[in-house]
């Protein structure tokens, strides 16, 4: 399938920096493609550039095979990371403002519906909630009917339950055959939401595939962890592969059955073992050697 | 006070971390003070204002005594009918040819043109043929009122669509703007038809109640008039756009502001006559499209010019606007 938009070793240099240091990627109709990595590994100056706002020193960017150009500029929806809304206008009147600036537009009341801003209309957009605020930044994004959504942060500095809110109706905009570019820092997030993830660090993709795609290739094992109080001295005398964290002492294996069975031979008491799969989050520290929020 | 002298301390390095506004907070008042001094350097003592025709130095042949009196500012005028104007509007004490027979205009109603008459007499003689004119003062209120309505109309312009555009480009608005089809000549052009709008309002608004109560000399046409002050706005709002198309520093660009509109508050006629300053300082104020508006505007409400004599000003302040308004467009930047 021929992909929305395509990215071919995107390059941007600022003074003294190198952003991106050669990027490539290909984002197929349809899916969610997560963009992560830590502060300052470029994926803001990426998905500025795949959204046409930064030109890249070097590297090209194609939307449906052509370069961007005034189409794309009719048929991308974009929700930035930070953005000013014009001051003094109620929702509805900032609605109104931006499907003005489009040709082809969703019907308004249809995009009231869709992200539930029917108690806000007549509220100055000064005097929104976090949550509100968004769910309007997302309204404006979907106001031409975009083909290619760009969620750059979305959901940051949102509460639990607004962030909770927001998944769902980015999972409503998915289920309409849109494509989405997300970048977050929120690895339950981008496991909700994404199809396919690239991991970015240093400018670069690190890691690319669907979330259980990488977690079958970074992790072929799963970690036991068992209470401190409840490993016997003689655990670490078994050959197994133990760390001890400040409640827990966790055992890495491939083979479940196998150590489970040594454990109980040795007469650990398993009443409170609880077995952890791996996670994104273990991922990214793993390719990164970060941590997302350092 | 610690959280005092840290907030101050945080202000400072701000304030002296954003080069360009601290240069230009720095030079603004420099050039002002060296412009000002040099400007209104001189003895700047005169107490009256004699329009010469035919040349000072003739002046000096035909009349020494004349001319070698102190406290009289000789102002040299090429075309005689534009100096007995100023005469009968008592814009000019009395005015010299001596460019033929020595002749020389007072107004009957001036009591400068009456003492001048009597300095003249007693310097020279009655060798001056003496005409008179008659013609009513130009009160200053009718003097003044283009340039302070002419100095409104540049401060709204300029601050109004400048600090907004660069207020827009700071927050980020501008740049949510780029990502929509929106041109950049689009976004600019709605600014500045949004700013006239307002703007000739407002200015009518001001002169229509003012008018109820002093009652303006109004001589010329209304629609010529509009026609002037409009183009004059839109020239003036096209600069501020070209201030706004790049900064994101709000001190930067007040600081350019301030450098463009202190020299034209000063030099374009708005307080006061430039006639009798240096050459070059008449001739710089002519870059400045506040001159050309408040010299049309003058004209047709205190003289009666029509569209075919303020011409001139009209191309003049045409091609500036043109000018400011593709630059701006040009240099424009979202981000």
């Amino acid at each position: 399938m021929n992909p929305v938009i395509s990215a071919t070793d995107l390059v941007k240099h600022y003074p003294g920096v190198v952003a991106v240091a050669g990027i490539s990627l290909a984002i197929p109709k349809g899916i969610c493609f997560g963009l992560l990595g830590p502060n300052g590994a470029g994926k803001t100056t990426t998905i500025e550039m795949l959204e046409g706002i930064h030109l890249p020193t070097s590297g090209t960017v194609l939307y449906k095979g052509e370069p961007l150009g005034a189409r794309y500029r009719e048929e991308v929806g974009i929700q930035f990371q930070h953005t000013a809304l014009q001051e003094f206008l109620t929702v509805r009147e900032t609605l109104e403002l931006f499907e003005r600036l489009y040709h082809h537009t969703i019907p308004i009341p249809e995009l009231i519906e869709l992200c539930a801003l029917a108690d806000i209309l007549n509220r100055d957009t000064r005097k929104l909630s976090g949550g509100q605020r968004q769910r309007l930044l997302l309204a404006l994004a979907l106001i031409n009917d975009p083909e290619l959504i760009f969620l750059d942060e979305p959901t940051t500095g949102l509460d639990p339950q607004a962030r909770r809110n927001f998944w769902d109706l980015v999972t409503l905009v998915k289920s309409r055959n849109k494509t989405i570019v997300l970048t977050t820092h929120y690895m339950e997030e981008a496991y909700a939401l994404c199809d396919e993830i690239a991991i970015m660090d240093k400018g670069r993709i690190v890691s690319q595939g669907t979330p259980a795609q990488l977690l079958s290739e970074h992790f072929g094992d799963v970690v036991l962890q068992i209470p401190k109080n409840d490993a016997g001295s003689k655990l670490f005398e078994l050959g197994l592969s133990v760390a001890e964290t400040a409640d827990f002492v966790e055992i890495r294996t491939s083979r479940l059955h196998h150590t489970l069975q040594l454990l109980l031979e040795n007469g650990t008491n398993l009443d409170r073992l609880h077995i952890r799969s791996w996670t994104l989050e273990d991922l990214f520290i793993n390719v990164t050697g970060k941590s997302l929020t350092s | 006070m610690k959280k005092f002298l840290a907030v101050l301390h945080a202000r400072n390095m701000e304030f002296l971390r954003d080069r360009s506004a601290l240069v230009w907070n720095l030079a603004m008042p420099f050039l002002l003070v060296v412009g000002l001094a040099f400007t209104f350097s001189g003895s700047n003592k005169e107490i009256y204002k004699i329009g010469i025709v035919g040349g000072i130095d003739t002046l000096s042949r035909a009349a020494p005594a004349l001319q070698a009196t102190r406290h009289i500012l000789y102002v040299p005028y090429d075309d005689l009918d534009i100096a007995i104007d100023k005469v009968r509007h008592h814009q000019m004490d009395m005015l010299i040819d001596v460019s033929g027979t020595p002749k020389y205009w007072i107004n009957s109603s001036s009591p400068n043109g009456y003492l001048l008459e009597r300095i003249v007499w007693g310097t020279e003689g009655h060798q001056f043929q003496r005409q008179a004119v008659e013609g009513a003062e130009i009160r200053y209120v009718d003097w003044f009122l283009p340039g302070i309505l002419g100095m409104n109309m540049m401060f709204s312009c300029l601050f109004g669509v400048g600090f907004v555009i660069v207020r827009y480009r700071k927050n980020g608005f501008l740049k949510r703007l780029k990502a929509t089809p929106l041109g950049a000549f689009q976004f600019l052009f709605a600014q500045l038809i949004s700013r006239l709008l307002l703007i000739m309002i407002i200015t009518t608004v001001v002169y229509s109640g003012c008018n109820l109560f002093i009652g303006f000399n109004m001589q010329g046409s209304y629609w010529v008039l509009l026609l002037v002050t409009t183009l004059g706005a839109t020239c003036m709002i096209s600069i501020g756009l070209l201030i706004a198309a790049r900064t994101a520093s709000e001190e930067f660009a007040g600081g350019i502001l301030n450098t463009v509109t202190w020299p034209m508050m000063l030099l374009s006629g708005a307080w006061f006559s430039l006639e009798g300053t240096h050459a070059w300082v008449q001739q710089l104020a002519q870059i400045f499209p506040l001159t050309h508006m408040i010299a049309a505007t003058r004209a047709i409400m205190n003289e009666g010019a029509t569209l075919s004599q303020v011409m001139p000003h009209v191309w003049v302040i045409t091609a500036m606007s043109v000018f400011f308004l593709a630059l701006g467009a040009y240099v424009f930047k979202w981000e």
